[in-house]
């Protein structure tokens, strides 16, 4: 709780800092148009112009909150929260190829990792190309796997999918061998001692020690899904979801658009990530690890 | 049909030669063939698949192909390497992570700073930033500028976030000794803090090599002069003609290793110290 005033110390200077950023990004245009209808501007009178500009360089916040309202709620009050102009139909689009990638990225990454921390040939095999796959910049490859997979017939939520599949399976991985690992040898013993087979030390002892682990890495995975669903949206000639807005929105100019979009992009990180993180808690707290 | 079945060999005597290789005791050369020898075999596996099963090449170009392609076309493949990995990346990660690093020394001074800017740096961390990239596009131009700003933006956060934590790394014995050598904060900072705080920096330098790459090919799928490789990426796929998109992968991943094993070697020099660093017995 000491961290409060601090951090709205911060927010507020952030927004001061957009405020200032936008008068002065902006005010070139507000001159020229000054000048071309032979005026000339006070000082109030410039700033008022550059915060409501229609195409601005900068958009002022109010100017976005305006315009995610005018998409989100008041879409909701005309009873067309679905329709095509509407973000949340846009966030939906985008959160449930995140959504379906993360699930498979994490499935693909739990079994790599119970494969790798088994196996001592896939753990020398697979272990380092699992991490030499993630300095290699995947996003890259977007365009192409959206193209490929439409080419074979598969279009729609799938290749999307992957890709946020393919962004969110490594730190899974690398969390979930970690985690596995993370019995002491000395509880390792104790099974032994117990007589337990191998499928009872996974699952009372490996599989619980790793959860907080697991935690840890499905919140990078989240966040890394959403961005190759995002990046996934560009090349599909923008037709749905937030990318596809983005994309959009930097065709036609349209500022405010691209930087609703981008804070809903953001609000929609926050949440997710928000949700494990409560989950997280709610778990630990049940099987006794919460610290 | 004799393509599938010799895959399928491949396949089942290079986990044989691991099976045997991994099971043996461990020394550099097992550490280093394994895995060299499980990327040969999938690549073969890849050539073998596409020819077996008669893949288009549209489709899935075969690796021999990939391969014709990237040294008949080294000229154009280069000059992308140049636009985008040397004048879009490379330069603005070092504008990012040095501004990232300034700021975290400049915010160290101050607790209350810290304690602000540590949970918003965290969660812009976490944040889809890459979204940035139309916006920075439109402001700084189409050319290297603007794919720079977009790799500025995109690092400067976990830079900033690893840093400032770096920072904090050491305890209070360790500065209550510097204070009993008499040693002002530029002296404690410089002999005692920053060493310290390496590992950490390094952990967002790392990071942020990946981040440089990925930041200024996708920002050129937002506008770009003719050369880069996003624009190269975008326009093949238009043109179906798979082979350059993939040697220009290839490019990015060769780009993207080397950038990262480059920043990892300094890393072994530098923090040699660290108990990660340190040759196993």
């Amino acid at each position: 709780m000491r961290s409060i005033l601090p951090i709205l110390t911060v927010v507020a200077a952030i927004f001061v800092l957009w405020y200032a950023a936008a008068v002065g990004l902006n005010s070139a245009w507000a001159q020229d148009k000054a000048k071309r209808a032979g005026t000339s501007l006070t000082f109030s009178e410039l700033v008022a112009d550059t915060w409501s500009q229609d195409k601005p360089k900068l958009p002022a916040p109010h100017q976005v909150a305006q315009e995610i309202w005018k998409t989100t709620g008041a879409m909701v009050a005309k009873g067309r929260a679905f329709s095509k102009r509407s973000l949340i139909y846009h966030s939906w689009i985008t959160f449930s190829s995140t959504a379906l990638g993360f699930v498979l990225g994490t499935g693909l990454g739990v079994a790599l990792a119970i494969g790798i921390v088994y196996n001592r040939t896939m753990d020398m095999s697979v272990m380092p190309w699992v991490i030499a796959s993630q300095t290699i910049p995947i996003l890259a490859i977007a365009p192409m796997i959206i193209v490929v997979l439409n080419a074979v017939g598969v279009s729609g939520l799938l290749p999307k999918a992957m890709i946020s599949m393919y962004l969110s399976f490594f730190p899974v991985v690398v969390g979930m061998v970690k985690g596995l690992r993370s019995p002491a040898m000395m509880q390792l013993d104790q099974m032994h001692t117990w007589n337990a087979s191998a499928s009872q030390t996974f699952w009372k002892l490996r599989l619980p020690s790793s959860m907080p682990y697991l935690f840890t890495s499905l919140k990078i995975a989240m966040a890394a899904s959403l961005v190759g669903a995002i990046v996934g949206e560009l090349p599909t000639g923008a037709v749905a979801g937030l990318g596809a807005r983005l994309l959009a929105g930097s065709y036609y100019g349209q500022t405010i658009q691209i930087w609703s979009a981008l804070i809903m992009a953001a609000t929609l990180a926050a949440v997710l990530v928000g949700l494990i993180g409560m989950i997280q808690r709610i778990t630990l707290k049940r099987m006794g690890m919460a610290q | 049909m004799s393509w599938l079945i010799a895959a399928l060999v491949i396949w089942a005597a290079g986990w044989w030669v691991n099976n045997v290789l991994a099971h043996r005791p461990l020394t550099t050369f097992t550490q280093i063939a394994v895995p060299v020898i499980f990327g040969a075999t999938l690549i073969a596996i890849w050539e073998c698949v596409v020819h077996g099963l008669e893949i288009a090449p549209v489709l899935l170009p075969p690796p021999s192909m990939i391969a014709a392609r990237f040294v008949a076309s080294t000229d154009v493949l280069w000059e992308d390497f140049v636009q985008t990995a040397l004048k879009g990346a490379l330069s603005g990660y070092i504008i990012g992570c040095g501004s990232a690093f300034l700021m975290a020394v400049l915010v160290d001074r101050s607790e209350f700073l810290q304690r602000g800017l540590l949970p918003v740096g965290n969660f812009v961390a976490a944040l889809p930033i890459i979204g940035m990239a139309p916006i920075l596009v439109m402001w700084f131009g189409f050319d290297w500028q603007s794919k720079a700003a977009v790799v500025v933006v995109m690092v400067f956060f976990p830079m900033l976030v690893n840093t400032v934590q770096g920072l904090q790394e050491t305890d209070a014995m360790q500065r209550d000794l510097m204070r009993t050598y008499a040693a002002g904060y530029g002296a404690t900072l410089l002999k005692l803090r920053l060493p310290a705080a390496m590992p950490f920096i390094f952990n967002g330098l790392k990071i942020g090599t990946t981040l440089a790459l990925i930041g200024a090919i996708v920002a050129e799928f937002f506008g770009s002069p003719v050369r880069g490789m996003g624009f190269r990426i975008s326009t093949s796929v238009g043109q179906l003609s798979m082979d350059l998109v993939w040697a220009e992968i290839v490019v990015a991943a060769l780009a993207g290793s080397g950038f990262y094993g480059a920043v990892a070697l300094i890393e072994k020099a530098v923090t040699f110290w660290h108990p990660s660093q340190r040759r196993r017995a």
